[in-house]
């Protein structure tokens, strides 16, 4: 994964309009609008400066007639401008907001696994939504507002001035505090609502922790420390809260009493000015209802400003996730250190259009495996590893220090080791959900980063220890990878993962199931997960700990069905007692960083102390039945 | 078999629909219960609701003063030109000052009022709630999912919360603002008034049909984009599984299509803005210029004032606003209404072990070893419709450490939840020292009884915290006594924070195991009489569970203690073994006379003697 370099908030905002760019029509249509709209809007106040000074005061009907009608007619023109602006810019913000999003997902779904580790998958999801979000509200309110809010002060003050200079000056100024007042108020806002969202987010996070540990806290009667916990927290919530409302109590206030203290005034220099016929009584009139006009521009001024930042902010952050290259490419792809959007969207569209073929593009596979010529003839699957290494970021030791292992094509190997000794990340690396950071790892002799991803993720097939399910039928969960799976292949692979209990849900395989559906056990989510695995039907199988959470009499009946599966399979198995280990041909002892001693279970058991200490039970005080299938598997085997 | 929605995607599958859906009708905020509800937050706040909307009243009522003083202020400048006397003219002024004072003070301090109001009631409402659930029963809350638990709690409470915040102070100032200025217009010249009034006949309408088409455009807005996130974290989240089952296509077409109907959505309910606002513009424009046109006709024919004119220009400056925030407020009215509905259905449902009124104290442990013994006297026990316990007998001494051996339903489970008074037995009695369990306050019971099962839950926090809950304000050293006693003390004092390290961060680095003897060494810490063990071992690898039997050796020492295992490793540990089939005892004894007699323990252990060889 790479870091982007740095980038001003304001320079993202900037970026932002290559996704405005189809808009740009629109949003000039939309602007002159806008400002067609407040000019007719401004107008009515002078109709009634006309009526007043004319019509009125000739107590002539002749004249009010089209007067009133003009007023009328103006006010028509606001209304169905009004309309088309906010009609079409719902067309516009919406689109562009869908495309950042689409893109946004697209992007991240190549990136590479330890990219995702070191997100917190919060943060993800709120720049897809409120980031995004707030890019909308500011790229259809900010751009059109801050034109014709300008546009609006400035005719406006103008008008006043031309009816009378010192007091359309006066007036002017008397506004500038009304700005500073609506920035001031949504910048302290904003503090306090983002202070308000933690306190509150922390709020939510207590209650879904109290919930989920309901039984823990029952269990040792903690209900009114729980309780004192949770009070605490609101507590703080409800003062923000206050604290909110006081705020905005002063800036309403504020905001009612600016306009109205600048009235008063006119009123009263404006009565002088009349009687002094410097303006008429008409023209008192059109500027107070003028005045009134100007409050709208310079709060949207005040809000524009504070979005905008905001905005800024939200763009940057959303950019890093763009400026994020994958860091696991396909070879015939070059690393782009700065990808752009249009890049990115260009690969869309042309992994749209390669879709069938060979995929030569990173995460856009093709369907079916690859036939290579040599796969039909020869027996494939080979995986070798040569002196690989491995470490995290951030943790000061490697945790793969040199694994050398040789799996012969269709051969199981067990991989038993203490918990965090790097099973797991081993067998992330032969699918390249990470790279090695040193060594080889070669599939039938081919260094595996001179595979095409989708060749190579078609070839290996993985379950993991934590079955990921997700909120999806149960076929669209097992077929997950393999898009033309029949309904039988769907079943045979429920089958062979012991996995019946399907017919028995409520909808068979179209039951929902996942977070948002049909709650299973850990030992039937495991079972979908290897399903989804053997459907696959890959050269090479890699099985983290796949049976951890079934109960004995299953995991006895999944291993023998397995024994089946992977004969025709090279297969690496993590295992974590003696029942998996017995599916395997010979077993690796993974201690240390690197393969410490390989063989069968009874000689590992007989010469490796580290071994015994985790696969032996003896001094348990008596064993479990763990290994009660040994003897038929084994035949099984051979 | 059900069929799916027709909108739904295949995909998708088929789920149950959730049964707590309420119709989105403003007649829910009626209900009774709710109303009920409504009433006992409100109560206690009386006080400051009359003040708030006292002061709303003012402020209304000010800023309906402020226009009619301009109008005022206007007729008398011709008198100004010819009199030269500025008197009348200060007065207004002055009374015109006064008015923009009040209405300013008024409004602040009516929208912090009822700021604070909405603190209160939501406060007491989240109290109530999560007390309420800590004391519903572990029955209620198998039913009842976590995730339904959580949204009570968090978006329900949000939505009433919102509907504080913003709504209610617009609601109430709306509808003021529209009675006082329409009387106000009345007042002044009812000809004209009449006229303007005439607006809302289509503005009625108009809002009508935006209300209805917005709280359905609202929902299919949630709906998406909910859809949307479900779709995004679970993507990201499983991101191994994705990239290595080259999914990422197939969820892109996925994400596309909920991505467009979420676009979809908000364009809908952005457009039906697009013609509501603008409506209600183009109506308030209509009625200036029938002012202008019918109130100059007026003026000119002497009926009316210049100053009246301008007041009611003035007046429609801001008219027919309200309408706009009690259509934008309808939405969080509504869910406001739904959400108080469903709250107050949890706060009704009543605990079904409830607690007695007058708890009896326990002896102090006769022992030396700190158990007590505990009495199974004819219990019944049964889920629904099902018998699991027939008549359960069993009397377990102080100090024994009884394991219970059986098939999945044998009822191994329903003893242990019966003994940690989860459930109350249909007939017959629980007893500890002789004291039935339901004359035991809570605080006693859980400080005796401790149930500890393979969901071994880490609250955010350091390690020590969640050490710490087995006793909240135990020292640092009682903690690491604890954990010493357990065995855990070693890798605990490996982490880099050592008993500070953080739970949520070291999360990934911690085996169940591990956190599994945490959660041991929370127990250890609460010093319970009787420890209760549900299959609190099954999903340990193999030298995690020698570290965890080493612990329990420990733990058990001088408790009484019932342990449920289908590993027999760790019944080997116990004094006596219960063999359970079908809800009745069918073996009674210690592991070794089980062994001689050839029953169905000693068959259990014969088939893990095969398996040795």
């Amino acid at each position: 994964m790479q870091t982007p370099p740095p980038q001003t908030p304001a320079a993202a905002l900037w970026r932002m309009r290559e996704y405005m760019r189809p808009y740009y029509l629109t949003l000039a249509l939309m602007i002159t609008a806008a400002i067609v709209a407040v000019t007719a809007e401004t107008m009515i106040p002078l109709i009634t400066k006309s009526v007043i000074d004319g019509a009125i005061a000739h107590g002539s009907r002749r004249e009010l007639l089209p007067l009133g009608l003009a007023a009328t007619a103006l006010g028509a023109l606001q209304a169905g401008l009004n309309f088309y602006r906010r009609w079409s810019l719902a067309g516009a913000v919406n689109g562009m907001e869908k495309t950042i999003r689409g893109d946004l997902y697209h992007h991240l779904q190549q990136l590479d696994p330890g990219f995702h580790d070191s997100w917190q998958s919060g943060q993800l999801l709120s720049r897809a939504t409120n980031d995004l979000s707030t890019i909308r509200r500011f790229a259809g309110f900010g751009t059109v507002f801050f034109i014709t809010s300008t546009w609006t002060f400035l005719l406006i003050v103008a008008l006043l001035i031309d009816m009378n200079w010192w007091l359309g000056l006066l007036t002017g100024c008397l506004f500038a505090p009304v700005g500073v007042l609506c920035l001031r108020f949504e910048k302290k806002y904003r503090v306090l609502s983002r202070q308000y969202q933690d306190q509150t987010g922390d709020l939510a996070t207590y209650v879904e922790e109290a919930a989920a540990g309901i039984r823990v806290l029952k269990s040792l009667g903690r209900r009114d420390e729980a309780a004192a916990r949770h009070l605490g927290l609101s507590r703080l919530v409800y003062r923000s809260q206050v604290g909110k409302a006081r705020l905005r109590g002063t800036f309403w206030a504020g905001l009612d009493l600016a306009p109205n203290a600048a009235i008063g005034l006119l009123l009263l220099l404006g009565a002088l000015a009349v009687s002094w016929h410097q303006l008429t009584l008409g023209g008192l009139v059109a500027f107070v209802t003028l005045t009134l006009l100007l409050i709208w521009p310079i709060e949207a001024m005040g809000f524009i400003i504070a979005t905008g930042q905001e905005a800024a902010t939200a763009a940057q952050r959303i950019y890093e996730i763009f400026d994020t290259a994958p860091a696991i490419t396909d070879p015939d792809v070059p690393e782009d250190p700065q990808p752009s959007i249009t890049a990115a969207r260009a690969r869309k569209a042309a992994g749209k259009k390669t879709q069938a073929s060979t995929g030569s593009i990173a995460g856009r596979p093709a369907t079916a495996p690859p036939a290579s010529p040599a796969a039909a003839t020869a027996r494939t699957g080979h995986l070798r590893f040569d002196a690989v290494t491995f470490s995290y970021p951030q943790a000061p030791e490697p945790v793969l220090r040199g694994i050398t292992l040789d799996l012969a094509p269709g051969e199981t190997v067990a991989l038993v080791g203490a918990t965090g000794s790097g099973k797991s990340t081993l067998l992330q690396l032969v699918p390249r959900l990470a790279d090695a950071a040193s060594g080889l790892i070669t599939l039938d002799g081919a260094d595996i980063r001179d595979l095409p991803l989708p060749e190579l993720r078609a070839r290996v097939g993985c379950a993991f220890e934590d079955p990921t399910l997700f909120s999806a039928s149960v076929r669209e969960n097992v077929s997950f990878g393999v898009r033309d799976a029949t309904e039988a292949d769907v079943l045979a692979a429920l089958q062979a993962a012991q996995a019946e209990f399907v017919a028995d849900l409520p909808w068979g395989l179209d039951t929902r199931i996942g977070e948002q559906g049909m709650a299973l056990s850990g030992g039937q989510r495991q079972r979908v997960a290897l399903a989804r695995a053997i459907l696959a039907r890959p050269e090479v199988l890699l099985l983290d700990d796949p049976l951890s959470a079934l109960d004995v009499h299953t995991e006895a009946k999944v291993t023998a069905a397995l024994a089946d599966v992977m004969a025709d399979s090279t297969a690496l198995v993590v295992a974590h007692r003696p029942s998996t280990v017995l599916l395997a041909d010979r077993v690796a002892l993974l201690a240390d960083g690197v393969i410490a001693a390989i063989g069968t279970h009874h000689e590992l058991l007989a010469t490796q102390a580290r071994y015994r200490a985790l696969m032996s039970a003896d001094d348990l005080g008596g064993s479990d039945d763990d290994g009660r299938n040994a003897p038929g598997l084994a035949g099984a085997r051979t | 078999m059900t069929q799916a929605s027709p909108t739904a995607p295949a995909w998708r599958g088929i789920a149950a629909e959730e049964a707590e859906e309420i119709s989105g009708k403003l007649g829910t905020l009626l209900r009774r219960r709710s109303r009920r509800l409504l009433n006992d937050l409100l109560r206690p706040n009386r006080k400051l609701a009359v003040t708030v909307f006292l002061l709303i009243v003012v402020a209304q009522f000010a800023a309906l003063v402020g226009p009619w003083l301009v109008g005022v202020g206007i007729d008398r400048i011709p008198q100004l030109e010819t009199t030269h006397n500025a008197g009348p003219m200060a007065l207004i002024i002055v009374a015109f000052a006064v008015a923009v004072i009040a209405q300013a003070w008024a409004t602040r301090a009516y929208i912090a009022g009822i700021g604070r109001l909405g603190g209160r009631v939501v406060i007491e409402l989240r109290r109530r709630l999560f007390a309420h659930f800590q004391v519903l029963p572990v029955a209620f809350h198998e039913r009842y999912t976590s995730g339904r638990v959580i949204s009570r709690q968090v978006s329900d409470i949000d939505s009433i919360s919102d509907l504080f915040d913003e709504g209610l102070a617009a609601l109430v100032s709306s509808l003021l603002s529209l009675v006082l200025v329409g009387g106000g217009m009345l007042l002044l010249d009812w000809q004209l008034a009449l006229v303007v009034m005439a607006g809302f006949i289509p503005l009625t309408w108009l809002s009508a049909w935006f209300r209805r088409e917005s709280a359905v455009a609202y929902r299919r807005t949630r709906e998406t984009i909910a859809q949307v996130i479900v779709q995004f974290v679970e993507t990201f989240g499983g991101i191994r599984a994705v990239q290595a089952f080259r999914r990422e296509d197939r969820n892109e077409e996925i994400f596309d299509a909920l991505n467009q109907a979420n676009a979809d959505a908000n364009l809908r309910s952005q457009r039906l803005l697009a013609i509501f606002f603008p409506g209600v513009t183009l109506v308030g424009n209509l009625a200036i210029g029938a002012v202008l046109l019918y109130g100059g006709d007026r003026v000119i024919d002497h009926q009316m004032k210049i100053g009246v004119l301008v007041t009611f220009l003035l007046y429609l400056q801001r008219f027919f606003d309200p309408l706009i925030d009690l259509s934008q407020f309808y939405s969080s009215f509504q869910s406001a209404g739904a959400a108080l509905e469903k709250i107050s259905g949890v706060l009704d449902e009543a605990p079904s072990v409830p607690e007695p009124e007058h708890p009896r104290a326990l002896p102090a442990v006769p022992g030396e070893g700190g158990g007590r013994e505990v009495r199974f006297d004819q219990v019944r026990f049964g889920y629904r419709k099902t018998t699991v316990l027939p008549d359960l007998r069993l009397t377990i001494p102080a100090g024994q450490t009884l394991a219970l051996v059986g098939a999945t339903g044998a009822g191994k489970t329903t003893i242990a939840r019966l003994l940690a008074r989860l459930y109350d037995p249909l007939e017959g009695s629980v007893r500890l020292d002789d004291t039935d369990l339901r004359e035991l306050s809570e605080k006693t019971l859980r400080h005796e009884v401790v149930l500890i099962t393979q969901e071994n839950f880490l609250f955010s926090g350091s390690i020590a915290d969640n050490i710490e809950l087995g006793k909240p304000g135990a020292s640092r050293e009682e903690v690491v006594a604890a954990a010493t006693a357990i065995g855990a003390h070693g890798f605990i004092s490996a982490l880099p924070g050592g008993y500070d390290e953080d739970v949520g961060k070291a999360g990934g680095r911690l085996s169940a195991g591990q956190r599994q003897l945490i959660s041991f060494a929370r127990a250890f810490l609460a010093a319970p009489a009787v420890l209760v063990l549900d299959e609190a071992t099954s999903l340990l690898d193999i030298p995690s569970e020698r570290l965890v039997q080493e612990a329990l050796t420990r733990i058990l020492t001088g408790r009484t203690a019932v342990i449920i295992a289908h590993r027999l490793s760790t019944v080997a540990i116990a004094d006596r073994v219960l063999v359970l089939e079908r809800g009745q005892i069918i073996e009674d004894g210690t592991p070794a006379e089980l062994l001689a007699s050839e029953g169905e323990y000693s068959a259990l252990h014969a088939s893990w003697q095969e398996s040795l060889a």
